[in-house]
């Protein structure tokens, strides 16, 4: 506008184009190339995590993903406890979304050891609605997240504060905020308490005029496009070759997830079609968060009143503390916030697991993808590359 | 055999075993850490020790107290701006986003985050400590000027928690650096770390808040505790 | 689903099929046949989601198990190759050259279990622990509570209510408490 108004318009053809590779001869001794920590103390990163950059002037040429200051060692101390000791344990394997680590015990334990059809119903839609409210706070933390990576920092003190409210839903139904242990093999542990769908109702109003302001915010602001436009492309050849799953392989076209491709608890009777973009940048996979947020808004309605009255929340079953499971091994998987996660479990006929492996969304997306991706990028944009592959460290080095 | 030949063997033993000492010493010094001889751009030759060259070394010292009313204003004045670095080292730094935001907020006490050590005053450890974090843990506290506190967050600093069998978290988290508070829970809620500032605030006014002196008297113990678990030590010893 | 097991089993010999779901089998396959298997399945059945990789430990056995995971996304089928290799010399055929995020994986399991794949990129790097120098950490005779005594300063007086001995008193009072019961509940 200001430029057609002076009569300005601005000759690309001048500026040097950009022709960098991943393959360009790096030769650190002849002054022109420079190493940055973007280490693990600095305010932008998604959790702790470092990444090495060769830089050429702001230009990054080479990037290194260096990960394990959160590493605690998770899959030999469960092999040190009980199949129930295991749940504490677990859930502190990813920090922004722990139900999910619940689930997967509870479901490995319970396929492996025959009772995977005696759930109750009521117990089953109670883990979704867990599930989905998980799912929840992590979007809400998540999406104005984006625009705080560009300094809009206005969206993260709404999102935050509206968190804090669905926070204070799991304290009434689990007992805790953050480390909930509801979701046990045979059931949940607990029954809705009275007034619980009036009050979820309410903080749902809430977020549905928090869902019309992000719009404006982040969506209607030329710094955010500017931006965001054209940044971090993934293209839909990359999705098969890294293994790419969740929101950044919808982000291109490719339609993954795992509610519908296999669903598991009763998602197969929800009305709900995950949405899908075809550019592949920051732009198009924030798009596609706000829009999840929408759906997943909806789909907590709709459990709420598919849900039945009452019913039984717990199947009887053995003893835990004396309990043995026989030989085998399974792979159950889930669909968070990020992307596909699984669990695979080996037990060996003793009281105790033989092998867990968690796999996390965040192995390829931040160590294979992000160090092809970043390549001719700014140093300013890692951050906002970094927040939209959803990276979370807890869950590469458990 | 006479005792020339069983002083040579021992000579030689001892010999060896100094060899050995110092091969596993430098296994884990990256190349580019050592010490070497470099060509400069006018083409002399210059000796380069990465670690030590560009640090020099003193050792921490201790900032003893004004006394009187002067003291009581310093005080006050530090206890009412607690600036807090934002690194969050372990689980526990997910109950700090809700102290930031309107609900609870921190910001009426005076509390407020920055991005680096040199202008912060107070550090909070959110839980756990892995080896590996540690080590910039020790980094990043030696660079804070002093009067610094530590709160401690969590009961994975009191006893190691959950983690007490991993080997890869520490144990107690008092053997390496200094703590003023420790919170405890798992994860403590956002209105317990803020009685946690209260309660620094009131060591604070009455001048008990002095582990930051402590660590520079017994820094020798201290940096043995340290050095004996991080075993790849490439830093200088006071990293300030 | 079964008769494409069938059709694999004639090209490569699998053993120990196990149907864990209907969409979901386990097989064990040779050293030998395993990437030629995992290739073929990459390019001409549709397998071409690597999920992941992994190990066991079978100490008893003194074997280690790795595990390649495919996933089909059209079908939405997954099936998992199960490669046992020597544990006194663990030595496995790369397979960096499939999929980008391999080299990840192997990274990962050389450090913690000490299997070597030759030729794979940046295999030396640390991944999670610096400056390690004891055995490979995920092996079955690591001890990882000993190892955290004897380098932590542990504080002591730890006193446990624990729940296995009060209520195996409380429903198995006539029960023996053997002695490795007693220090497996530690």
């Amino acid at each position: 506008m200001i430029n057609k108004f002076l009569g300005f318009t601005p000759d690309k053809k001048l500026l040097p184009s950009q022709t960098v590779t991943t393959d360009t001869d790096i030769d650190l001794s002849s002054h022109k190339y420079q190493k940055i920590w973007l280490g693990p103390n600095h305010p932008g990163i998604t959790g702790n995590m470092a990444v090495e950059l060769t830089v050429q002037g702001a230009t990054i040429m080479k990037a290194k993903t260096h990960v394990g200051y959160l590493h605690r060692g998770f899959e030999k101390l469960i092999e040190r406890r009980l199949f129930v000791q295991g749940f504490p344990t677990s859930i502190r394997m990813c920090v922004a979304e722990p139900d999910t680590n619940e689930y997967f015990i509870a479901r490995c334990t319970e396929e492996l050891s025959g009772y995977a059809d005696a759930v109750p119903e009521y117990a089953n839609w109670l883990r979704m609605l867990s599930l989905e409210m998980a799912r929840l706070q992590g979007l809400l933390r998540g999406v104005p997240g984006q625009g705080g990576t560009f300094a809009l920092g206005i969206g993260v003190q709404w999102g935050v504060y509206l968190r804090d409210l669905i926070l204070d839903r799991f304290e009434e139904l689990t007992g805790a905020r953050v480390y909930h242990m509801y979701i046990i093999p045979g059931g949940v542990r607990g029954v809705l308490p009275d007034g619980f769908k009036a009050r979820m109702e309410d903080n749902l109003r809430d977020i549905d005029d928090f869902i019309i302001r992000i719009k404006k915010l982040m969506f209607h602001n030329s710094v955010f496009k500017t931006r965001a436009k054209g940044l971090a492309i993934i293209t839909p050849e990359m999705v098969d070759k890294y293994g790419i799953v969740g929101t950044n392989a919808r982000g291109c076209g490719v339609k993954r997830d795992v509610r519908k491709d296999n669903p598991y608890l009763y998602y197969d009777q929800l009305d709900f079609d995950p949405p899908t973009a075809t550019d592949g940048d920051v732009y198009a996979r924030t798009w596609i968060r706000w829009q999840e947020l929408i759906q997943t808004v909806d789909l907590i309605r709709q459990i709420m009143a598919k849900m039945p009255a009452k019913g039984d929340i717990r199947a009887k079953m053995p003893n835990v503390l004396n309990w043995k499971i026989p030989k085998g091994e399974t792979y159950v998987r889930l669909e968070s916030g990020r992307g596909e996660t699984g669990m695979y479990y080996v037990t060996d006929g003793s009281d105790k697991p033989r092998r867990i492996n968690l796999r996390g969304p965040s192995y390829n997306h931040a160590i294979a993808l992000l160090e092809d991706v970043l390549v001719g990028t700014d140093v300013a944009d890692v951050h906002a590359t970094m927040v939209s592959l959803q990276t979370c460290p807890p869950e590469i080095e458990r | 055999m006479s005792e020339l030949d069983l002083n040579d063997k021992m000579n030689e033993m001892l010999a060896n075993s100094e060899a050995n000492a110092k091969k596993a010493e430098k296994t884990f010094v990256r190349p580019e850490d050592e010490e070497r001889e470099v060509v400069a751009p006018d083409g002399s030759i210059i000796k380069v020790n990465p670690i030590y060259d560009y640090f020099s070394g003193e050792r921490p010292q201790e900032e003893k107290p004004r006394g009187g009313i002067v003291e009581k204003f310093l005080n006050w004045a530090r206890a009412e701006s607690i600036w807090v670095l934002g690194f969050g080292t372990g689980c526990g730094s997910i109950e700090i986003p809700p102290l930031v935001t309107p609900r609870f907020d921190m910001f009426r006490y005076g509390v407020q985050m920055r991005p680096t050590p040199r202008q912060s005053n107070a550090f909070i450890i959110s839980g756990y400590l892995s080896i590996k974090t540690l080590k910039r843990v020790i980094r990043t506290y030696e660079q804070m000027p002093s009067p610094k506190y530590i709160l401690a967050l969590g009961s994975c600093t009191i006893n190691g928690g959950m983690y007490y069998d991993s080997y890869s978290t520490i144990n107690r988290l008092d053997k390496y650096i200094p703590v003023d508070v420790y919170i405890a829970g798992c994860m403590p809620r956002p209105e317990a770390l803020l009685h946690g500032f209260v309660k620094l605030k009131q060591l604070i006014k009455e001048g008990k808040a002095e582990k930051a002196n402590e660590y520079a008297r017994n820094f020798d113990e201290y940096k043995a505790n340290q050095k004996k678990i991080i075993k790849d030590w490439n830093m200088p010893d006071y990293n300030w | 689903m079964k008769n494409f097991i069938e059709k694999l089993n004639s090209k490569y010999n699998l053993q120990e099929v196990v149907y864990q779901r209907d969409n979901l089998v386990f097989a064990a396959i040779s050293k030998e046949n395993a990437i030629d298997a995992v290739t073929y399945l990459r390019d001409y059945e549709g397998f071409t989601h690597l999920v992941m990789m992994s190990c066991v430990d079978w100490i008893e056995d003194g074997k280690f198990q790795l595990l390649y995971l495919l996933n089909n996304p059209e079908t939405k089928s997954d099936i998992g190759l199960k490669v046992y290799i020597d544990r006194e010399n663990p030595v496995m055929v790369s397979a960096h050259h499939l999929w980008k995020q391999v080299w990840t994986y192997q990274r990962e399991l050389r450090e913690a279990f000490g299997i070597d794949f030759p030729g794979s990129p940046r295999i030396e790097e640390n991944f999670v622990v610096e400056g390690w120098d004891e055995k490979p950490f995920m092996r079955r005779d690591f001890d990882t509570h000993e190892y955290a005594e004897k380098t932590f300063f542990p504080r002591g007086n730890r006193k446990t209510n624990d729940p296995a001995e009060y209520m195996r008193k409380k429903l198995y009072p006539n029960q023996p408490v053997t002695a490795k019961q007693r220090k497996d509940d530690k």
